[in-house]
């Protein structure tokens, strides 16, 4: 056991995010003029410092704090991810927040604050610190969700949202106290002991059964699938545009943490369950987003058949390269969801009023072409046509399910993926071959047009991005360091 | 023999308020009884040595949840009797889990396997002179440190929460501010003035 100074200079950027919302906490409550603005711009350095402080931290494994967190180069890589996406997500609410409310500079401040919830999430290595970080990371969410308190629609996301999660939070509750019952420990060096050197237990898979299903709700996975939609429909768009990013990223690699650290030997017992989320996702977010008229509603069901696509990777026996596929194809998902919730924010029915359905979204190519095309470029991607990098993401995970013999996963994956494709081809041919819509009107900033054009550019050259720079050999690092 | 009819005082008089919980006309009895038997609760916690329990159940149980109860009822409008038609609704539903709950009750102490040595709870007694808040502070300080932040961390995110929900800044709401009530001065604020009487004839 380190001393208490080594093991805070270990997790140093969460030290330094948690000091600095205290301050800036601070500083919106006593300077009132201009105070949002202010935190907005700090809070957006702080997270992208942050995050860069993570890469160029040290990559070995260090256990800190009793046992309780696990630093490595997979939790380190995660995070830099993660506190990227916030950050963009604070650019690119700037905006709207400014006109909704010149000093609400709460929130940044529990954008912070679920970040930092995120980050613990993803370097927890027991059951009880794992399950403090779910809620620090979901309780501003919830308070986010129903930010806009005047709106019917926010309470009720807010409500929905509170209660299910609520659920979803006691279901792995008493997953965790079966399991500590059956190993005798809340550790997860002590679990994955116990589990493998004897067999595997019914009270234990139980136990599991139930911490995935308060961990499924989180990636919003299909039996726990149906506060998404109207969450995402509810809230602000902004809110919705981080509820789509960063905490399913830090969901999906808590996932990964857990299954492949201490039920890693118990793996024939939960790889069904995983299989069933993964197709059972995949299938219900395709077929039901077809339907859809509104275009967050549709986003929602994209992003269930997104974390049903992605947990293919999961339910392979452990391999770096199956990580490295997961973490590339999350980093695409989240570079194109920003990009698309960039595009939706910067057009506006009337004054003040976001885009809701699709067809508002009709002929916008003569009067903005620049939206129009980067909205394509996006679908494209979601659709995994070739040169993007949505098709890329697919590639990786589709490659290594039949490395590992999972053929009928990965045929299953292809057909799904030619549906979704008509659906995010519908909303290209809504854009450039429908009547125009004369009401829509351009409401951007800079923070929106910087994140659409750096989220296009990383889409469009992201196989020169990827053979050029160091993401798929950190991705690669990532995925050794799960053992 | 003091802490036997001690026990047993207490049991009773949990039986007995759990009854009258559901049988009292008014719900606010039924909430004030339900607070009797959790104090009786947090009695025999005591006498099992559990010390730092008791005061838990009698924080968490009495000081929030029973009041939060209390707060429910004062808020809305109960009728008793449309309560009572209510409850012949659900009254077999209520019967039937209940009926469950006892039989497995009495399933479990009639199985002599449940309490053999394969099935014990295997932990390590130590002796200590130390109490059980005191344990429980030295674990927490120490070894659970950084959990005991987190948590800290999540209060703050509920009173941000809840200040973000329900704080409005209206004009015509007249706050309280302390520095201007101190800094008051009676020169400022006492104004003398002449005042012409005229006295009539």
């Amino acid at each position: 056991m380190g001393s208490l100074l080594n093991d805070s200079l270990v997790i140093a950027p969460e030290l330094f995010l948690i000091v600095s919302a205290i301050i800036l906490l601070m500083l919106g409550s006593f300077k009132v003029k201009n105070s949002a603005k202010i935190v907005l711009y700090l809070s957006t350095i702080t997270l992208f410092f942050v995050s860069f402080l993570e890469l160029i931290m040290p990559w070995d494994i260090s256990i800190i704090f009793n046992e309780s967190l696990i630093e490595n180069s997979f939790s380190r890589f995660t995070k830099s991810i993660i506190f990227m996406s916030s950050a963009f997500v604070i650019i690119l609410s700037s905006r709207w927040l400014i006109r909704y409310d010149e000093k609400a500079f709460e929130y940044p401040i529990l954008i912070l604050f679920s970040s930092l919830g995120m980050a613990l999430m993803v370097s927890a290595n027991d059951l009880i610190t794992l399950y403090l970080a779910i809620e620090l990371q979901s309780l501003p969410l919830y308070v986010l969700a129903s930010f806009r308190r005047d709106n019917i629609n926010s309470g009720e996301a807010g409500i929905k949202y509170f209660v299910l999660g609520a659920l979803s939070s006691s279901l792995f509750l008493f997953g965790a106290s079966l399991v500590y019952g059956f190993t005798g420990s809340v550790e997860f060096f002590e679990i994955s002991k116990v589990t493998s050197y004897s067999e595997v237990s019914a009270g234990l898979v139980v136990g599991i059964v139930f911490i995935l299903s308060g961990l499924i709700f989180k990636i919003s996975g299909v039996p726990f699938h149906m506060w998404t939609p109207d969450v995402y429909e509810g809230s602000a768009t902004p809110v919705t545009a981080f509820f789509a990013t960063a905490p399913k990223m830090a969901a999906m690699c808590m996932l990964v943490n857990i299954l492949y650290g201490p039920f890693a030997d118990s793996f024939y017992s939960w790889q069904q369950i995983i299989i069933f989320v993964s197709i059972a996702s995949m299938a219900l977010g395709s077929f039901a987003a077809i339907k859809q008229t509104n275009i967050k509603r549709l986003l929602a069901y994209s992003s269930i058949a997104h974390m049903g696509f992605t947990l293919i990777a999961l339910a392979l026996p452990l391999s770096p390269s199956n990580i490295q596929a997961l973490l590339i194809y999350m980093l695409i998902y989240l570079m194109a969801n920003l990009g698309v919730f960039s595009c939706i924010m910067s057009l506006e029915k009337s004054e003040g009023e976001s885009v809701k359905d699709i067809s508002d979204l009709s002929g916008i190519s003569k009067k903005y072409p620049f939206i129009a095309f980067s909205l394509s470029i996006f679908m494209f991607s979601f659709a995994g046509i070739p040169p993007l990098a949505g098709f890329f993401g697919k590639y990786l995970i589709f490659r290594s399910a039949i490395e590992n013999g999972l053929f009928l996963l990965a045929i299953f994956g292809l057909l799904i993926s030619v549906i979704g494709a008509y659906y995010y081809i519908n909303i290209v041919k809504v854009v450039y071959f429908d009547e125009s819509n004369s009401s829509i009107t351009k409401s951007s900033s800079k923070g929106l047009s910087i994140t659409n054009i750096a989220c296009t550019i990383f889409i469009i050259f992201f196989i020169i991005i990827y053979t050029l720079s160091p993401i798929a050999e950190l991705a690669r690092l990532a995925g050794i360091s799960i053992n | 023999m003091f802490p036997v009819l001690l026990f047993y005082i207490f049991s009773l008089a949990i039986i007995a308020s759990a009854l009258m919980v559901i049988f009292s006309k008014q719900p606010i009895n039924s909430v004030l009884f339900l607070i009797f038997s959790f104090i009786n609760a947090a009695g025999i916690f005591l006498l099992a040595g559990a010390e730092f329990l008791a005061l838990i159940m009698v924080i968490v149980y009495v000081g929030a949840v029973a009041v939060l109860f209390l707060f429910v009822i004062m808020m809305l409008d109960f009728n008793p009797d449309t309560i009572k038609k209510e409850v012949g609704k659900h009254l077999y539903v209520g019967l039937f889990i209940g009926f469950i709950l006892f039989l497995e009750i009495i399933l479990m102490m009639y199985s002599p396997e449940l309490f053999s040595y394969e099935y014990q709870i295997v932990g390590n007694t130590v002796k200590t002179s130390l109490t059980n808040t005191e344990i429980l502070g030295n674990l927490i300080y120490t070894e659970y440190f950084l959990q005991f932040q987190i948590s800290g961390f999540i209060l703050l995110v509920a009173m941000i929460g809840a200040i973000v929900l329900t704080l409005r800044h209206r004009d015509y709401v007249r706050r309280q501010i302390v520095s201007d009530q101190v800094a008051r001065d009676p020169k400022l604020s006492i104004e003398l003035v002449d005042i012409k009487l005229k006295i009539r004839k």
